[in-house]
């Protein structure tokens, strides 16, 4: 398998779905090595300390203990998901000044550096360098199935496969359309064509992506199999002792609390979770709007917000981890994701798992797992205002859906998908 | 109560052979009913239009198309073909009249036809096909006297049997009705539970009542028709008159009348008209009268032929709906207990307003099916109960019914205060009648 991210080194949904996806299929009793970027320059390092030998080499490998037959590879490379070019080269100039620093200020070209620590300049190229190391070390793994996980691992994907003549999956997670709207660029765009192009099979996570996928990608339907992502039980529901103090956030004890947990990029719709919570505000006043997250337009919707003069009722708390992500669940009355464009949505199946209960988009392919949730359209202010009011207004409503909802939630489970995607691979190595 | 094996039926006198060889009578009943269905109403309307004019208009039209209108037709044929023979009954919700009058005249004309027959007998319920016994007598007792009203208005009858919205019934709902004086029967589902091994062809009597009669739907026979006429996996598809017939035949003896009722949308609405349901009613009404003994009588017909075997006693509230026979699909989760809850706490204040624009908005939200749509039983399986459902979820449903609730609360509160400028000119007596009739 090739992935991106793997927890703990989330950014969002991706890590959590390869792992999700991993775990069970280790239940399964399936062998899988798990390939992944390893970033070098990483601000979790005391992470990397732990699960990482002392390698000089580019590819290293590690085992998690709870995965019997998962084994880790890791590349060294500083790709990252959710990333673009532009960010990509930040991230690469940000890295050369720490290496600047380190040489003494002796002044280097960025091209020597290059050279020198073997990362591309750009994105595009770096993508398939991580593709030949990826090739390099399939030569020592013995497997039959080469599943790669969204864009960026496509062209190792497709290299693997043919140096290894073994098939190739694509599992698509999310396309350049759900990030970019209509902006697509158009190298990430051909990858992922070129990827699904040359896939065996591809998987989408959603009826809504395979759709995308043929229509968007041109590709054949025959060859696109749906499987829903699952969700991990939640476990760490009862310790108490960790929750915020109503006065750390400044909430009052009787407001209630409207939950945005995502990233806030084009994508997530963060716009509309702030017209929405304008509207609300004009019918009533004991709520606050917490918006959980990190992304390119975080501030603009601060700026947004206080644009709309709600300012004062809407709570920023950057990106959240772990256990943080626990506590805002807990203090929520209400989850809304009214993504513009959103492949699948792991987030709201947490919300409901932890009792929240919860509003979607209709453009998302939880929709087509959730029956105890809100639908809506992202674009219709009113009709989310409306729903976030009667939710917050009528316990019924809400006792019905967290209710339903969260039995509905512990159903959807990663065995179950992982099922799907052994079914899969068993029909292609029959067929191959 | 069974009669002796055919076995012994020669050795009889010719009398008692008589009695107990009749076939039994066939009593057909249909339910005839369309909600109003609301608009899409959010919390940021303030407008007094609940109700969705267009769909309402639509569905009535093609409802009326697909079934009421080739259906009436039918039995207005099969009447005039066996002279007399052949009988049913209806039940016409008060609120389906209105809108048949205004959407579907043609369906109202030939209700009408079907009337002058003299084959046609017409039912008591709600007007409103609400939920009202189980929330408030004295708006129960009123939905009822304006039903009769109204039937008495259209059709000339003054109904003589009453059935309750989704035939809920119970020991009080029968004390209730028999202290009305105005009914010589109810009926209610020939539920398994309340019979136990006895038949519901027979006549019986509510343990509560000492002079109304009980009339129980054959629920198997009648469920051959209304649900599983076209469902292929049915050992006994394709279902034919002749074959239906022979049914009725076999319980020669064991039952005098057999209860086939159902929803009028049977005919072409929940069986398409390609499944060959009208042609199965054609033939119907010959295949059973082949037999000299056979007849069909109407619900009062039925209720005055034949005296009661034995009395059935149910303290427990039952209904026709589902498999649990039960009040589940309409209170069934939170959302449906609280918004009807707060719709009957409404009812002093709606009362004193003596606004009928007020009450009649009021009253028309206590149809069942409001409460039907946010039923979550069903939802997620993708039933055949969606079909019916204007809503995209039950929740959706819930959220439109109390931001239309909200609206009408807020009506009553704005009423009461310029109550005393109205009073002078809404009360007396013509205040609380029929607008229908108007």
């Amino acid at each position: 398998m090739l992935g991106w991210e793997f927890p703990p080194f989330i950014t969002g949904g991706l890590g959590t779905a390869c792992y999700g996806l991993t775990k069970a299929m280790d239940q399964l009793g399936v062998q899988v090595t798990f390939v992944l970027p390893r970033t070098v320059e990483s601000k979790y390092s005391t992470h990397v300390k732990l699960l990482t030998p002392s390698s000089r080499s580019k590819t290293a490998s590690f085992s998690v203990s709870e995965m019997k037959n998962v084994k880790f590879r890791t590349i060294d490379s500083p790709l990252q998901p959710y990333s673009t070019p532009d960010l990509y080269r930040q991230r690469i100039e940000e890295t050369l000044r720490q290496k600047q620093r380190l040489h003494g200020g002796a002044i280097l070209s960025a091209s020597q550096l290059i050279e020198g620590i073997d990362y591309a300049g750009d994105m595009y190229t770096e993508v398939h360098r991580y593709a030949a190391l990826a090739a390099e070390l399939a030569k020592t793994e013995e497997f039959d199935i080469v599943h790669a996980h969204d864009w960026m691992t496509y062209p190792a994907g497709i290299v693997v496969s043919a140096i290894t003549g073994t098939p190739l999956v694509v599992h698509v997670h999310s396309t350049e359309f759900d990030r970019s709207g209509e902006h697509v660029n158009q190298m990430i765009y051909d990858i992922e064509r070129q990827g699904m192009e040359r896939a065996h099979k591809v998987i989408a996570v959603s009826y809504y992506t395979r759709s995308i996928i043929i229509s968007r990608y041109g590709i054949s339907g025959d060859k696109v199999e749906v499987v829903h992502n699952g969700v991990e039980r939640n476990n760490n529901n009862n310790n108490n002792n960790n929750d915020w103090s109503l006065d750390e956030t400044g909430i009052k004890k009787d407001e209630k609390i409207v939950l945005f947990l995502g990233r806030i990029t084009m994508q997530k719709g963060p716009e509309y979770f702030l017209r929405a919570a304008q509207k609300v505000l004009e019918v009533m006043d004991n709520v606050k709007f917490v918006m959980a997250g990190s992304g390119d337009l975080m501030h603009s919707a601060v700026e947004m917000a206080a644009e709309l003069g709600i300012g004062h009722k809407v709570l920023f708390t950057g990106f959240l981890r772990g256990e943080d992500v626990q506590r805002i669940y807990k203090m929520a009355d209400l989850y809304v994701m009214p993504s513009v464009s959103e492949p699948f949505g792991i987030a709201p199946l947490e919300a409901l798992n932890h009792d929240v209960p919860v509003i979607i988009s209709k453009q998302s392919g939880v929709s087509e797992v959730l029956t105890h949730a809100l639908k809506v359209d992202f674009w219709d202010v009113n009709e989310i205002a409306n729903k976030i009011i009667a939710v917050l207004k009528y316990p019924p409503l809400q006792i019905t859906l967290r209710n339903y909802g969260g039995s509905e939630v512990r159903k959807l489970r990663w065995k179950d998908s992982a099922a799907k995607c052994l079914k899969i691979y068993e029909e292609m190595l029959v067929t191959v | 109560m069974r009669t002796a094996g055919s076995g012994k039926r020669q050795e009889l006198p010719l009398d008692t052979f008589r009695v107990f060889s009749k076939m039994p009578s066939v009593c057909f009943y249909f339910q005839v009913h369309q909600p109003l269905r609301l608009r899409h109403y959010t919390v940021f309307d303030s407008d007094q239009q609940y109700f969705d004019e267009h769909k309402n208009a639509s569905i009535c039209k093609k409802v009326a198309n697909k079934c009421y209108l080739p259906a009436n037709r039918l039995m207005l044929e099969l009447i005039r073909t066996f002279k007399g023979k052949f009988k049913v009954a209806y039940s016409l919700t008060g609120m389906l009249l209105e809108q048949l009058r205004q959407y579907s005249p043609e369906v109202m004309s030939t209700f009408h036809a079907l009337a002058e027959t003299g084959c046609v007998e017409f039912l008591a319920e709600t007007y409103y096909h609400s939920l009202s016994f189980l929330y408030s007598r004295e708006e129960f007792i009123a939905q009822i006297n304006k039903q009769i009203e109204v039937i008495n208005y259209f059709f000339g009858q003054k109904p003589r049997i009453f059935r309750n919205t989704e035939l809920i019934y119970n020991n009080d709902l029968a004390a209730l009705i028999e202290s009305m004086d105005a009914f010589d029967a109810i009926i209610t589902e020939g539920a398994d539970h309340i019979l136990g091994h006895r038949s519901p062809n027979f006549i019986y009597r509510p343990r509560s009542c000492s002079k109304l009669k009980l009339l129980l739907k054959n629920y198997s026979l009648s469920d051959d028709i209304a649900f599983r006429f076209s469902n292929r996996d049915w050992p006994e598809w394709p279902l034919t008159a002749d074959k239906f017939a022979g049914w009725i035949s076999n319980i020669n003896g064991n039952g005098v009348a057999v209860n086939l009722f159902m929803d009028y949308e049977t005919f072409g609405e929940h069986q398409w008209q390609d499944t060959g349901i009208f042609d199965f009613m054609r033939h119907l009404p010959a295949e059973i009268l082949k037999h000299p003994d056979n007849n069909f009588k109407t619900p009062s017909e039925v209720a005055q032929c034949y005296p009661p075997v034995d009395t059935v006693d149910v303290p427990h509230i039952i209904s026709w709906a589902d498999t649990e026979r039960d009040l589940s699909a309409w209170l069934g989760n939170a959302m449906q207990s609280n918004a009807i809850h707060e719709l009957y706490r409404l009812e002093k204040k709606i009362k004193q307003t003596n606004d009928q624009t007020i009450i009649s908005d009021w009253r028309r939200l206590q149809a069942s099916d409001h409460f039907y749509y946010m039923c979550t039983k069903y939802f997620a399986d993708g039933d055949v109960h969606k079909y019916f459902n204007p809503y995209d979820s039950p929740y959706d449903s819930y959220i439109n019914f109390m931001n239309v609730l909200d609206n009408l609360r807020s009506r009553c509160a704005k009423s009461a205060t310029t109550d005393r400028n109205i009073r002078g000119w809404r009360t007396g007596p013509a205040a609380g009648r029929l607008n229908i009739c108007n």
